[in-house]
């Protein structure tokens, strides 16, 4: 390929190939931070709860009445939601559920000295010890939620306690917490402090999630405690096969409202469990849509603005071209020299366009807490401007490549 | 002059249709894009009390202790009032109006057949709330400072639910039954919300959330109310009180109506504070307490997601390159015709008249940008409608957001025009006729 002649054009048009290399670059820039940013959403979106999403359905009930036994209303709302047709299996909690926002959660210490030392500095700062979120929950509430229970045992009748103002005496925690907790030894048997209670770990399930996300590294960190509710406000879950958890949840309403009318049950509040993840990663739905949609814009308007100028130059040098076939240059040559150019100005572009990308992850990792690029992120940026400008320039080239010999006999 | 470079403006765009197509996708996609979010932006950062909201203002002092070690991601725990303090300037009296309120959630049991009890959300305030921030009422009024003082069984409700739960929103003189206890209805408001709720706790929903109820705060202490909101303690004693000394969870407004009023007040705070400290209760140093107008006050409180500065700042990047491709058409194109621009020279046209003449060329091309940019801010705006947070009914575009559009528009094309305009008007006229 002859780089002298292109680029001696290039000169010629200065102002016009800046412009060009700019608008690559700053394409390139953007759209690799978009890209990045897409990763993350989708990343966090698709995060595992350790619990059977699709067979499950939920549905709020909260008392009206003041002096309400609680526990004899939960056992008679739960026998009536066990006899509708197709539900597997039943289970009541106070509110917590992953992913639902609600959350309880205590400090506790994998033994004395650090459960001193977080006492003393009032925080769990810099201590081993952690703020895990709790799951209260009935008889069944394990194999309501599906979950995958990796070592120790069940809960056993005698283990539980009503209300939340008793702490039971075992607990079965999340994976997650134990190599937290007890990082290189197992956790099965340990006692965990929490202010004046010690609670012995009887069991590990393999995932469980917390309500809400809020600090990265500790999303597993959960634990379930033998603890029935005993709250005017109750949430009832209810295990079938994914299709008929539309019918469960209407079945269930009414056999709710059958069992006592003193009751509120918000319409909001009855739903399946697809329904509260998928409301809880809405934004980042959202946000996925929009990042694709302005990624795509950018690159589409790009491409057009490639093809829009190669297209203007072809009819400016018309004449040239066809003098350069006159003095003997092939079709191949002259398709060739605007692939040439275009592939020096976007590589231009995307030099530019790499160190730009950077900056402005530096930018967004200070405003938006956005983590840093891989610099992977850039060579695969690059290749798909290359491709996408070579895809653009292409039609011109090849219509320059069309012109005949004899247009350097005509003028302009 | 002007109608002859519109013409030739117009010639000169439907030659190159494609190419004029472009620029008018690329600025409209880019405005459009960006004038959604801007508008997003302006409706949430928007007066929520325009004529009012200058004169109020909202005091912080800080209670806590030396030690008291912030939670990361929680609510700060000196944005409220304890008790003590509210009463203290509430009783002081150094404004001219002054309120303190919290926000709750009460069962409301209605007396009529067929209708269920339901929850309504509302405020307990005090008496100078509803003229401080003008509240508009239906029918009666709110209630005295001395039904304050009393702990009066009163209560005010907004219209929609006057009429669900009696039929008619002529209903003063009724009693409500809200949680367990009944009280005397005195006053009927519109179904009045500012937009944000600006004097509620910030836990999220201040787009959308409204009051259906009021009643007085003191009623709300005496019968421990449930309260919605933060209620941040530091005391020993873990089951605290709403009176505790060692519990924020009262927001406090007042309206001040001159400067000097407001330097009395600030400095007030501050003597207020050192005698707490004197006292020993206060350990930080009195400077801390501050008084926020209002809009200074939202702006504190940051009441717009990350998320959606996030997707303003993307639109405008769009805009920018798509700008940034339109200088470069625009370049190629008016230097294309260096031909014609020669021969008008040549036939006496000044510099001046080519850069008008190119700078009208521009101007149409935004005005048609413009046009769609409309088109596409609303169907963005439709879109933002539809997501289920609570800012996204107010996304609607008004008059003035409507006409920033179009100008933002014409700007940005004039903008990208000027370039090539002034590279156009410097082309000799003598040296490209001989090329021709």
């Amino acid at each position: 390929m002859q780089l002298r002649p292109i680029l001696s054009t290039l000169r010629h048009h200065k102002l016009t190939s800046i412009l060009l290399t700019l608008q690559v670059a700053f394409t390139c820039a953007i759209v690799c931070n978009v890209v990045f940013m897409v990763a993350k959403r989708v990343e966090r979106a698709s995060v595992a709860t350790g619990i059977v999403e699709n067979e499950l359905s939920v549905i709020h009930s909260s008392g009206i009445e003041k002096n309400e036994n609680k526990q004899a209303r939960n056992q008679a709302d739960l026998a009536a939601l066990r006899a509708i047709p197709g539900v597997t299996s039943v289970a009541a909690v106070s509110y917590s559920l992953p992913l639902n926002h609600n959350s309880s959660s205590r400090g506790v210490c994998p033994d004395q000295a650090s459960l001193q030392r977080a006492m003393q500095q009032r925080s769990a700062d810099g201590t081993s010890c952690m703020t895990p979120s709790i799951y209260d929950g009935t008889p069944g509430l394990i194999d309501t939620l599906g979950l995958h229970l990796v070592a120790g045992r069940r809960f056993q009748p005698d283990d539980y306690v009503v209300g939340m103002g008793h702490t039971p005496a075992v607990a079965i925690i999340s994976s997650a917490l134990a190599r937290r907790l007890y990082p290189n030894q197992s956790a099965l048997g340990k006692d965990m402090y929490l202010g004046h209670s010690v609670i012995r770990v009887v069991g590990i399930v393999e995932t469980l999630l917390r309500p809400s996300l809020r600090d990265p590294g500790t999303e597993g960190d959960s634990m379930l405690w033998p603890q029935l509710p005993d709250l005017s406000g109750v949430t009832y879950l209810l295990r079938s096969a994914p299709g008929d958890r539309r019918r469960v949840l209407e079945a269930a309403e009414a056999a709710l409202l059958k069992v006592s009318a003193s009751r509120l049950i918000d319409p909001r509040r009855v739903q399946t469990y697809t329904q509260i993840r998928h409301d809880y990663f809405q934004r980042d739905t959202t946000m996925i849509g929009l990042l694709v949609a302005s990624a795509s814009g950018l690159l589409f308007v790009t491409a057009l603005g490639i093809a829009g100028l190669a297209n203007f130059w072809v009819q400016q040098r018309w004449r040239s071209i066809g003098i350069r076939r006159a003095v003997g240059a092939t079709r191949g040559d002259i398709l060739r020299y605007f692939q040439g150019e275009n592939f020096l100005i976007v590589g231009a572009g995307i030099v530019l366009g790499g160190v730009l990308a950077v900056l402005l992850n530096l930018l967004l990792m200070a405003h938006y807490e956005l983590p840093r690029l891989p610099l992977w992120y850039l060579p695969i940026g690059a290749a798909v401007l290359w491709v996408l400008g070579q895809l653009s320039v292409l039609s011109p080239a090849r219509r320059a490549a069309r012109v005949p010999p004899v247009a350097a006999m005509r003028s302009a | 002059m002007v109608g002859y470079y519109i013409h030739m403006a117009a010639r000169s765009l439907r030659r190159n249709p494609v190419l004029t197509g472009l620029m008018v996708l690329a600025i409209g996609l880019g405005i459009g894009a960006s004038m959604t979010m801007v508008t997003v932006l302006h409706v949430m950062t928007d007066d929520p009390l325009p004529g009012r909201s200058a004169q109020l203002y909202t005091p912080h002092i800080d209670p806590l202790p030396l030690d008291y070690k912030q939670d990361g991601g929680g609510p700060d725990a000196s944005d409220n009032l304890t008790w003590p303090d509210a009463m203290a300037l509430l009783t002081a009296r150094r404004a001219t109006r002054q309120a303190a309120m919290a926000g709750g959630n009460l069962l409301l049991r209605p007396d009529r057949a067929g209708v269920r009890p339901f929850y309504v959300a509302g405020r307990y305030t005090s008496a100078d709330f509803f003229t401080m921030f003008g509240v508009p009422f239906v029918h009666g009024g709110g209630w005295s400072a001395a039904d304050d003082a009393a702990g009066a069984q009163v209560v005010v409700l907004t219209e929609t639910v006057a009429r669900k739960l009696f039929g008619t929103a002529d209903a003063v003189g009724r009693t409500v039954r809200l949680g367990e206890h009944d009280y005397r209805l005195v006053g009927v408001t519109t179904d009045w919300a500012p937009k944000p709720l600006f004097y509620a706790d910030n836990v999220g929903n201040q787009y959308s959330d409204a009051d259906q109820f009021f009643l007085p705060f003191s009623v709300a202490v005496n019968q421990d109310l449930q309260v919605s909101g933060n209620q941040s303690g530091w005391g020993k004693d873990e089951s605290a009180s709403k009176r505790s000394d060692t519990t924020t969870w009262l927001q406090f407004w007042v309206q001040l109506d001159t400067p000097a009023q407001v330097a009395a007040y600030r400095q007030y705070l501050v003597d207020y504070s050192a005698q707490q400290k004197g006292l020993g209760r206060f350990q930080r140093p009195p400077a801390n307490a501050k008084l926020y107008s209002l809009m200074g006050w939202l702006a504190h409180e940051n009441l717009v997601p990350t998320d959606v500065r996030l997707q303003l700042w993307l639109a405008l990047g769009f805009l920018f390159v798509c700008m940034v491709n339109i200088v470069a058409l625009l370049l190629a194109k008016f230097l294309r015709r260096s031909g014609e621009i020669s021969v008008r020279r040549a036939l006496g046209a000044r510099r001046r008249d080519i850069f008008v003449q190119f700078g009208v060329e521009s101007a149409l091309i935004g005005v048609a940008g413009g046009a769609l940019g409309l088109a596409v801010a609303q169907l963005g705006l439709w879109s933002i409608r539809q997501r289920p947070d609570d800012y996204a009914r107010l996304a609607q575009m008004d008059a003035s957001m409507l006409l920033g559009t179009l100008m933002l528009a014409v700007l940005a094309s004039m903008l990208a025009g000027l370039l090539p305009a002034w590279r156009a008007c410097r082309v000799p006229p003598a040296l490209q006729l001989k090329a021709m």
